[in-house]
């Protein structure tokens, strides 16, 4: 078992570099199964939305052309509805084992904000990221940053999941299509999350490259080397 | 329960750490690979119509799970004139000529002498005026008005009683060149119409004059444009979009 709890005779004394367990093992796996699925989601995602790339806000044109040839992503939407078809089972049965853990382990505790205050620590947060706030409220196991962006992340994944099925079904979950005020609705809010998606990454990634090696190593082997200074 | 630690002396810890990096990379790697190597596997199969065997495979199981769960009460919403917008004809296989002169529509019960009809055969059935929302699987949408008579009372009339019908329709052009395949459903579901007539006017050549399916429910690619033949069949018939990768069921 990895989750074992160890302390050495030494535990008495001074200095006390130890291991922390930071992420469950099916936190871990769920999050490293997620990745691959949800990337073959937005790529067979965007081979779809070649076929009716109507999307601009002001200048930005969702995507330019060079985008697609660079990728070669043109032409290929009956590969694109396939793959994206198939990947959905995977993505869908992944999230909702995530969710259901994360409620049954208690680790939801650590990650759902539970009050206002949360969101202007995340405020605080992000202008200490930017170098603009000198002093990080204080944080449990993650901070309000984190917390905020990793149930919103979760919110979106279920947003993408539900008009991702009215634009499937607009006939049989008719409902649903309304719901995302019909279908050109739902098409907006699932490409909306997607973009979504791209940016989250892009964050997640520079936070991951800043805060080093310990902390990468903690989301593939569980465990934080902590007190070692 | 969360806060566990492992409290060790520095060397303890640093070998401790050691063995759980390699082990937990090792794994990683190995469970990467594998997933990557499953993938490539999945996508080397054999194509079926133009897709992997595996993702065939999976489209035709969502096409039955959405058939099963397909009902009457499923509609497309339904708009008023205002909406109503100009389509584009936006595929010509099968009426890149001139209507044939001697055009018939012909239908093949399985169950005795073809039936050789006009387009007075089937306005001689109730009409339908149905403003519904278009849905081209290139993800564009178009809402056009439909004048026409049910697939479900032409059946009624044309499909002789006694023999229960056959789970599928296919329905060709006259030159065969552009054929759909039907779950027997999905045509019959009082949406489904054979249409002669466009936002208000006659049908014009480039909407399928002079008969075509409207079937709201399926994608634009199912809506076949000048029918020459219609088959009720027991086999699951051909479809020209559904061969070159596509989606057989192509339900909404």
């Amino acid at each position: 078992m990895v989750e074992q709890q160890l302390i050495s005779p030494s535990a008495d004394k001074v200095v006390m570099p130890t291991l922390k367990l930071k992420h469950l093992v099916a936190v871990r796996w769920f999050h490293w199964i997620n990745f691959p699925l949800l990337s073959l989601m937005i790529w067979s995602g965007l081979l779809i939305y070649w076929a009716y790339s109507i999307y601009n806000v002001g200048p930005l044109r969702f995507f330019p052309k060079q985008v697609y040839d660079f990728l070669h992503m043109d032409h290929r939407l009956a590969e694109g509805m396939a793959l994206h078809f198939f990947i959905m089972w995977f993505f869908v049965a992944n999230g909702i084992l995530y969710v259901a853990y994360t409620i049954l382990s208690g680790e939801w505790r650590y990650l759902v904000p539970r009050s206002l205050s949360t969101f202007r620590d995340a405020w605080q947060v992000v202008l200490y990221d930017l170098g603009i706030a000198k002093s990080l409220p204080l944080q449990q196991k993650y901070n309000a940053a984190q917390q905020v962006s990793y149930s919103a992340i979760v919110v979106m994944g279920a947003l993408s999941v539900m008009s991702g099925l009215a634009i499937y079904k607009p006939a049989q979950l008719g409902w649903l299509t309304a719901l995302f005020g019909g279908y050109g609705g739902a098409r907006l809010v699932h490409f909306a999350l997607t973009i979504g998606y791209l940016l989250f990454f892009a964050v997640h990634l520079a936070q991951v490259l800043r805060a080093g090696w310990n902390n990468f190593r903690g989301m593939v082997i569980g465990y934080e080397l902590a007190g070692d200074k | 329960m969360i806060d566990r630690e492992i409290v060790l002396s520095p060397d303890e810890a640093k070998a401790e750490l050691r063995k759980r990096t390699r082990r937990g990379f090792l794994i990683g790697g190995v469970a990467a690979i594998a997933s990557v190597g499953a993938y490539e596997w999945m996508k080397s199969r054999e194509d079926e119509d133009g897709i992997p065997h595996l993702e065939r495979r999976v489209l035709d199981a969502n096409g039955k799970l959405a058939h099963r769960y397909l009902d009457d009460r499923h509609v497309m919403p339904t708009f008023s004139r205002a909406d109503i917008r100009p389509l584009k004809p936006n595929g010509n296989i099968g009426i890149d000529h001139p209507v044939e002169s001697d055009w018939r529509l012909t239908v093949n019960t399985g169950h005795g002498p073809e039936l050789n009809l006009g387009v007075a055969d089937v306005k001689s059935l109730p009409k339908v005026n149905m403003i519904t929302r278009f849905c081209c699987i290139e993800g564009w949408d178009t809402v056009v008005q439909w004048g026409g008579a049910r697939f479900s009372d032409f059946t009624s009339k044309y499909f002789p009683p006694g023999p229960g019908l056959p789970p599928y329709v296919s329905m060709m052009t006259p030159d065969e060149e552009y054929f759909v395949g039907l779950d027997l459903k999905s045509a019959l579901h009082p949406q489904t119409l054979l249409a002669y007539e466009y936002n208000g006017s006659p049908l014009t050549p480039e909407h399928g004059a002079p008969l075509r399916l409207v079937i709201p429910v399926k994608y634009g690619i199912k809506n076949i444009k000048r029918i020459g033949t219609i088959q009720y069949t027991a086999k699951r018939p051909e479809d020209y979009w559904a061969e070159d990768g596509y989606d057989w069921f192509a339900g909404l």
